[in-house]
C-alpha cells in the first residue's frame, strides 16, 4: 500500500523538482526523459530553463495542442510539442554531443532502482518483452547533474532504493539526487544523504521504506508540497 | 556498390521503383527517422513491396508491428538489427527470443557516433556511456584521465535510406524540424545514399548557408509522395 496515491505522488515528484530549476539564478539546459520527468516542464516557472531533447531540439514548447499536432515535431518521448522563440534543430550526433561533451547541466530520469552508491537501473526489466536502451545511459554518464524521479516503493511496496541494483544498471554510481513522494536524497562524496521529508512522513517510515542505507543531513527539511 | 553507383549515370533523380531495385539481397541498410518523425516513408514501403531479403536494418528503432519498418520483420525479410530501441515494436523481442534475428543494441549517442565515425573515416572511439553495464561486455574498457571509457567500432553501412525536407537537383538537402535526427549523419556512412524529398528544386534556389547535407553524400533523389 502506498501512502500518497500514485496520481498525487507522481505530480508532487514533478513540482519538487521544476522547483529546482525555477529557483536557478542563471540560464540552465535540462533534459527530460520521458514519465514523471515530461511533467516536470509543466510547473517550472521563470524564464531561466532551457529544454533539451535529444531527438534534436533545443528550446523545447509545451506539448501541442489537440488540432495543432506536427508529426515532424515531437520530443524524445514521441509527443507531438511546439516551438519556443529561439528555439534551434540539430541531428542526432550533435544532440548526443551536447549531452556527452557536459553541455546539459541536468537530466531528469526514471528508474525502476537507485543503489546506495548511485547506481541506477532504468533501462530494462529481463521479462524478454524489451528490447531497447534509448539514451539514458549517455544521459547519465554526460549531464552535470543526474537527479532521478521516482516513487519511493514499487506498486506492491517494495523499495525502489535498495542496497545494490538486482536489475541490469545504466550506469555506475552517477545519480546526484533522488525525488521521491516522501524525500529527497542527494548523493555527497558517494555516501546517500536525506536532505527533506514529506510532511506525513517520519524518519523512522523512510528508514522502513528504504533498503539503502542513507545518512540524515544535520539541517533536515520538510518537503514543500 | 561502385557497380551499383555506375548504374545510376548522369543526373540523381530517380523514381522509388527504380532507387529501390539498387538494393541487393543481403545489404546493411540504415534508415534514417526517430519514432514515426523523418523515415523515408515512400523508399521502406517500396522496400516491403520488393523481394530483397537478408536484410541487416541499422535504425534508432523499427517502427511498430507491420506499420513502417515493422513490415520488413513481419514479411520476414531482416535477418539482423543494429539499433537502439524497439520497445515500440514487441515483434522484435519476440523474433529475437525466438532466434529469427540477431539485434545489436547500442546507448543511442554510441550508435549515432559510431554512424558519424564510419562517415568521417574514423574506425573506433571510445565513449563513457555503458561503462559497467551489459551491453559493455567483452568490449575493451581504457582508462583516460581517471575515467574508464569503452571502445565501440564504427558502422558502416551499403546503402542508407534517408528522408530530408527539400532537395536541390544536385543533391544538397535541408531538413523539416525534428524529422532530422539521424537523416544527416547516415548520409555520410553508407556507400549508396538514396534520399526521399518533400520537394526538388533547381541548383541555387535553396541558401547555400542553409544546407545540411552537401551534395557529395547523395548518390540518388527521389520524390516522395507527401
Amino acid at each position: 500500500m502506498n501512502i500518497i496515491p500514485e496520481a498525487e505522488a507522481k505530480i508532487r515528484i514533478a513540482k519538487r523538482i521544476a522547483r529546482k530549476f525555477s529557483e536557478s539564478s542563471k540560464k540552465i539546459i535540462i533534459n527530460l526523459g520521458v514519465g514523471i520527468p515530461t511533467m516536470v516542464a509543466d510547473y517550472i516557472e521563470g524564464g531561466n530553463v532551457c529544454v533539451q531533447a535529444e531527438n534534436g531540439m533545443l528550446g523545447v514548447g509545451p506539448v501541442a495542442p489537440e488540432g495543432m499536432a506536427d508529426r515532424q515535431l515531437i520530443n524524445a518521448g514521441r509527443q507531438p510539442v511546439t516551438e519556443t522563440r529561439g528555439c534551434c534543430y540539430f541531428d542526432s550526433s550533435i544532440s548526443f554531443g551536447m549531452i556527452r561533451g557536459g553541455h546539459i547541466d541536468a537530466t531528469v530520469i526514471g528508474a525502476f532502482e537507485v543503489s546506495k552508491t548511485g547506481d541506477i537501473a532504468n533501462w530494462v526489466i529481463p521479462n524478454g518483452k524489451q528490447l531497447g536502451v534509448g539514451g539514458a545511459m549517455d544521459l547519465v554518464s554526460g549531464a552535470k547533474e543526474v537527479i532521478v524521479a521516482m516513487t519511493h516503493t514499487t506498486k506492491d511496496g517494495k523499495p525502489k532504493l535498495v542496497k545494490n541494483c538486482s536489475l541490469p544498471v545504466t550506469g555506475i554510481g552517477e545519480a546526484d539526487m533522488v525525488v521521491t513522494e516522501l524525500a529527497v536524497f542527494c548523493f555527497e562524496d558517494g555516501e546517500m544523504v536525506l536532505k527533506e521529508i514529506a510532511p506525513e512522513a517520519s524518519l523512522d517510515l523512510i528508514r522502513s521504506l528504504t533498503e539503502a542505507e542513507f545518512k540524515v543531513d544535520a539541517n533536515l527539511k520538510t518537503m514543500e508540497v | 556498390m561502385e557497380a551499383s553507383k555506375n548504374m545510376i549515370g548522369n543526373g540523381k533523380i530517380r523514381s522509388v521503383d527504380e532507387a529501390i531495385l539498387l538494393i541487393k539481397d543481403g545489404s546493411r541498410i540504415m534508415v534514417g527517422g526517430f519514432g514515426l518523425a523523418g523515415n523515408p516513408d515512400c523508399l521502406i514501403d517500396a522496400l516491403t513491396k520488393s523481394s530483397v531479403r537478408d536484410l541487416t536494418i541499422i535504425s534508432n528503432d523499427l517502427g511498430a508491428p507491420n506499420t513502417g519498418l515493422g513490415k520488413l520483420l513481419t514479411n520476414g525479410q531482416v535477418k539482423s538489427l543494429i539499433g537502439n530501441y524497439y520497445n515500440w515494436n514487441p515483434e522484435v523481442a519476440k523474433a529475437y527470443n525466438e532466434g529469427v534475428i540477431d539485434v545489436k543494441l547500442l546507448p543511442q549517442g554510441t550508435f549515432v557516433e559510431a554512424i558519424r565515425a564510419a562517415g568521417v573515416g574514423i574506425p573506433a572511439f571510445y565513449t563513457p556511456a555503458s561503462v559497467g553495464t551489459e551491453l559493455s561486455k567483452n568490449k575493451e574498457i581504457r582508462s583516460f584521465n581517471g575515467r574508464d571509457y569503452v571502445l565501440e567500432e564504427a558502422v558502416h553501412a551499403d546503402v542508407a535510406l534517408i528522408k530530408a525536407y527539400k532537395a536541390d537537383a544536385l543533391g544538397n538537402l535541408i531538413y523539416y524540424k525534428t524529422a532530422r535526427n539521424f537523416n544527416p549523419v547516415m548520409a555520410m556512412a553508407a556507400d549508396l545514399v538514396i534520399a526521399e524529398v518533400d520537394e526538388i528544386v533547381a541548383p541555387g534556389d535553396l541558401d547555400p548557408e542553409c544546407i545540411i547535407t552537401p551534395h557529395l553524400f547523395v548518390d540518388v533523389i527521389v520524390k516522395g509522395g507527401k
